[in-house]
């Protein structure tokens, strides 16, 4: 099938946006290539944008057609996305033009590495996504869900596929977050072999949807011969998700965490969502519970006002001191917020130094057992402790060498 | 026109708008010689013995002071874009039918985008002083008549008072002033805090007007411009729109990435010592500026470190600072909000200075080069560390170079820079144009690494595992070519539409005609 004489569009243009392009594209029976190129980066790029394009539309052996392209800044990988998402509206191909993935972007995250902050980026936006790993978010998640305007979801999932490939997020776990299911299911086409680590599921209610997921990555993972962890991260956003909660966590081995959406969750019972959070007191805690029987990671919900850089500090303890072990973020500045209140205090970390310090003068004397005052420090006690002190480590807060400058 | 490679390897005309013009030798290298310019003697006997200078209009005044065809028209940047003298200046002149007028303004502003149609009918000829929006772009388009002559705010000092540039009319706007001439930026609705940019033009023009829209009584107090040099004096209804002289309060930036450079660099600040009790600094007012010198307040507060004095452009949180007993004094250029104006005007620490104290490189010393520390911004960068404010990556003139060449004699300059503007790559192989020398940038402070000057050994000996993320200049120019691409060579025209001066009067750099 080809539409000819049909001009579709692709991309955005606007007074605000910048790092995109919007393309006008039209299938012709002749008369070969007609290009017309306006951008703000003409004298600069203008000649390597006209050969992406023309690259673009041979790559899809289109021969005429009349295409015009309004840029503002838009990275090559943005280009080609707005290009085959144009195209593909025109011709049914399974071709796909994709950008060189970046040898960064095929890194594999773990089960249990720090999930504190999650940065969400509208997956249709690339001046937001391009400059994302530089705050140094633990995660950053390409939203294709609630972020993007329905009528954009589709030539987002192009965007959201080559940033993956081409966009360095600078060591930050790679997360999508796709839509609700059924829908969801088709953005794993986008996804699943271009390296993402970690899928949040939106809107996650019962065990069944997971194993649908699972059968599905599996499906497409062994399609495209890649065999690398793809992690998830269900949000549990009703009444019903909640009860179900311990089950949709032990669904999969896949499932690394449970994430809370409070918006969703306090609409469904029908309540105001407050600052206090009492209304949500019985889903978090119930949440923070289901994760740790499972042994995963109870992440907390987003706090939506960015500018009240105390309120989120507090949510945050509080947070914390539920048991929650992250929580996501849609501004850069909360990035440094989350962590630190998520990361231990000094006396935490005192206090870990002094039990770790302490066991290892114990095993020296052959002892399994030791106290510090008159409390007992046992194994699990220790573990902790040592947990803590890793946390301190890779937050920076202390020296690997910890012990070495303490006997100095 | 004449072509010569200058020493940083740049071609610049030997002569412009048909004066002879020395190439850059190198920095410090050119010695001037001879005596300054001095503006004619005056007698007391052409001047009212009661001291009351005042005439009915700008458009008298300039009749008075013998207004006439080429001759050289200046005027000041303190009202910024609420400036409503320049036009007025113009609009006589085009009335007056006079002809190929060199405006000689110390800086532009959208609001003089009145102007060009005096460029295009010839009452001006052009503009030697700051090029910024349609005016820039005019120029760039080859369209001036004459060649656009671009200098710093020292240069501009060294200029007329070398005699380079000889000023026949100075018309000086001026938030009060009394009718003998005494004028400060002070007080009234159009108070800017300070006249400093006129201070040059006061002493060296042939003539003199101040003009102002808050006439106080003898005598105005204090007198920033002396009444002893003023010619003629005029009230008008109104000589600037007051938001936009200053604003109401200075907004720090809410973009992340730039709170992510200012952060950066006030760390590097910190971890190289540079943050000590007693030192000093100069940020400008830019949005990425303006906020490393909050983040230079937290370190300061937390190590209980105070700073000697820190150069203006002042600001509230500049002022709070002073204030909290952070900074014992500001030595300010311009005030760029109220608080600034309510400062200087009540806090005898905070002290108003000039391009002759603070830039002009041909005197006894000035104060650009005891400052500690100076943040800058720059359009380009390249792997030499040679920095342009000036151009676009296009070619096209978009800002002046203000007080930016004679900040570079700082200890310590610092440029953060985003190492790209939409996808435009700010650190280049070569910057479109020069307008200071790598030799005097030492750090360029990106999102995606620090590059320091190979030149500064002591700085990279100190941050030496210091875990900030250090890379060469060259790395992160590759670095942003890897994600931009490559840019296109551009092809400029052969005309020279503009000419770059050092602080010492030399050409460093020319400016081609877009095409």
């Amino acid at each position: 099938m080809e539409k000819y004489n049909t001009p579709v569009t692709a991309g955005n243009i606007g007074e605000k946006v910048r790092s995109d392009c919007f393309i006008t594209l039209e299938l012709m029976q002749e008369s070969g290539f007609q290009i017309e190129v306006l951008s703000k980066v003409n004298s600069l790029y203008g000649n390597s944008i006209k050969q992406l394009c023309i690259d673009g539309l041979k790559f899809f052996d289109i021969k005429n057609a009349k295409l015009k392209i309004q840029d503002t800044g838009a990275l090559p990988h943005v280009i080609m996305a707005r290009l085959e998402y144009a195209i593909k509206q025109l011709i049914d191909t399974e071709k796909e033009f994709l950008p060189e993935m970046l040898e960064e972007n095929t890194s594999i995250s773990k089960k249990e590495q720090f999930r504190f902050s999650r940065l969400y980026l509208p997956g249709n936006t690339p001046s937001m996504i391009i400059n994302a790993g530089i705050h140094k978010p633990n995660g950053i998640i390409l939203d294709l869900e609630d972020a993007v305007a329905p009528d954009k979801k589709a030539e987002a999932s192009y965007l959201v596929r080559n940033s993956l490939r081409a966009i360095n997020f600078y060591g930050a776990e790679r997360m999508v977050r796709i839509n609700q299911f059924p829908k969801g299911l088709e953005d794993l086409k986008f996804i699943v072999a271009h390296h993402v680590n970690l899928i949040l599921l939106p809107k996650c209610e019962v065990a069944e949807q997971i194993k649908e997921v699972d059968k599905e990555i599996e499906k497409l993972k062994k399609a495209a011969s890649v065999n690398y962890p793809i992690y998830y991260m269900p949000i549990i956003e009703s009444a019903l998700g909640v009860e179900n909660a311990f089950e949709i966590a032990k669904a999969s081995e896949n499932v690394v965490a449970l994430a809370i959406g409070l918006e969703d969750y306090t609409a469904d019972m029908g309540v105001s969502r407050t600052k206090e959070g009492h209304e949500s007191f019985y889903a978090r805690t119930r949440i923070v519970n289901a994760c740790k029987a499972a042994k995963i990671q109870p992440i907390d919900s987003v706090f939506s006002d960015i500018a009240d850089m105390e309120g989120l500090a507090q949510n945050v303890k509080n947070s914390k001191s539920l048991g929650f072990e992250g929580m996501g973020c849609i501004h850069p500045l909360q990035i440094a917020v989350i962590h630190q209140n998520f990361a231990p205090e000094n006396a935490e970390i005192e206090k870990a130094k002094k039990i770790i310090l302490a066991f290892d003068q114990a095993k020296l004397k052959g002892l399994g057992v030791v106290s510090i005052g008159t409390k007992m420090i046992d194994a699990p006690v220790v573990k902790r402790a040592e947990n803590t002190i890793k946390l301190a480590f890779n937050l920076g807060l202390i020296d690997e060498n910890w012990k070495a400058s303490l006997n100095e | 026109m004449e072509l010569i490679k200058n020493a940083i390897g740049r071609l610049v005309p030997t002569e412009i708008n048909g004066e002879k013009q020395i190439p850059y030798q190198g920095v410090g290298i050119y010695k001037p010689d001879g005596v300054k310019q001095a503006p004619r003697i005056s007698s007391n006997s052409d001047f009212p013995v009661d001291g009351n200078k005042t005439v009915a209009s700008i458009k008298e005044a300039l009749i008075k002071a013998g207004i006439k065809d080429g001759m050289t028209i200046s005027t000041h940047h303190h009202f910024r874009d609420g400036d409503l003298i320049a036009n007025q200046v113009f609009d006589i002149a085009k009335e007056l039918g006079i002809k190929n007028l060199r405006w000689f303004p110390s800086a532009s502003f959208p609001c003089h985008t009145h102007l060009l149609k005096y460029l295009e009918d010839g009452t001006i000829n052009r503009i030697e002083g700051s090029m910024n929006g349609a005016l820039g772009k005019f120029c760039s388009e080859g369209k001036m008549k004459g060649t656009a002559v671009l200098r710093s705010h020292g240069g501009r000092y060294q200029a007329v008072q070398d005699g380079d540039v000889k000023i026949d009319i100075a018309v000086i706007g001026a938030g009060c002033a009394d009718s003998f001439g005494n004028a400060n930026g002070l007080y009234g609705k159009s108070a800017s805090g300070l006249l400093g940019f006129a201070l040059a033009d006061s002493e060296y023009a042939d003539k003199v007007i101040v003009v102002t829209d808050n006439m106080v009584p003898f005598p105005c107090i204090p007198w920033q411009i002396q009444g002893n040099y003023v010619d003629y004096t005029v009230v008008t209804d109104k000589i600037g729109i007051p938001e936009k002289i200053v604003s109401g309060t200075t907004q720090i930036t809410k973009s992340p990435d730039r709170l992510l450079l200012a952060e950066l660099t006030a760390k590097f600040c910190d971890i190289t010592g540079i943050i000590k009790d007693g030192f000093s600094f100069q940020t400008g007012a830019g949005g990425t500026s303006l906020s490393v010198s909050l983040y230079f307040k937290e370190i300061m507060e937390k190590r209980g470190i105070k700073a000697r004095f820190a150069r203006g452009g002042s600001n509230k949180y500049l002022v709070e600072m002073l204030e909290k007993g952070l900074i014992d004094y500001i030595l300010d250029g311009q005030t760029f909000d109220l608080e600034g104006v309510r400062s200087m005007a009540e806090n005898k620490n905070h002290v108003w200075t000039s391009p002759f104290t603070s830039y002009n490189y041909h005197s006894k010393g000035n104060f650009a080069g005891m400052v500690d520390v100076v943040i800058l911004g720059a359009t380009e960068v390249d792997v030499n560390f040679n920095g342009n404010v000036v151009t676009h990556s296009d070619g096209y003139l978009l800002h002046g170079i203000g007080g930016w060449q004679n900040c570079l004699f700082s200890k310590t300059v610092i440029l953060p820079i985003p190492l790209f503007r939409d996808r435009i790559p700010v650190i280049r192989d070569e910057v479109t144009t020069i307008c200071g020398p790598g030799e005097l940038i030492d750090v360029i402070v990106t999102e995606r690494g620090i590059a320091i000057n190979p030149l500064r050994t002591d700085l990279i000996e100190k941050v030496k595992n210091s875990g900030l993320p250090i890379k060469t200049i060259q790395e992160l120019k590759e670095e942003a070519e890897k994600i931009c691409g490559k840019p296109e060579k551009i092809n400029f025209g052969e005309e020279v539409v503009a000419v770059i001066k050092w602080v010492d009067g030399t050409l460093i750099d020319s400016v081609r005609k877009v095409i």
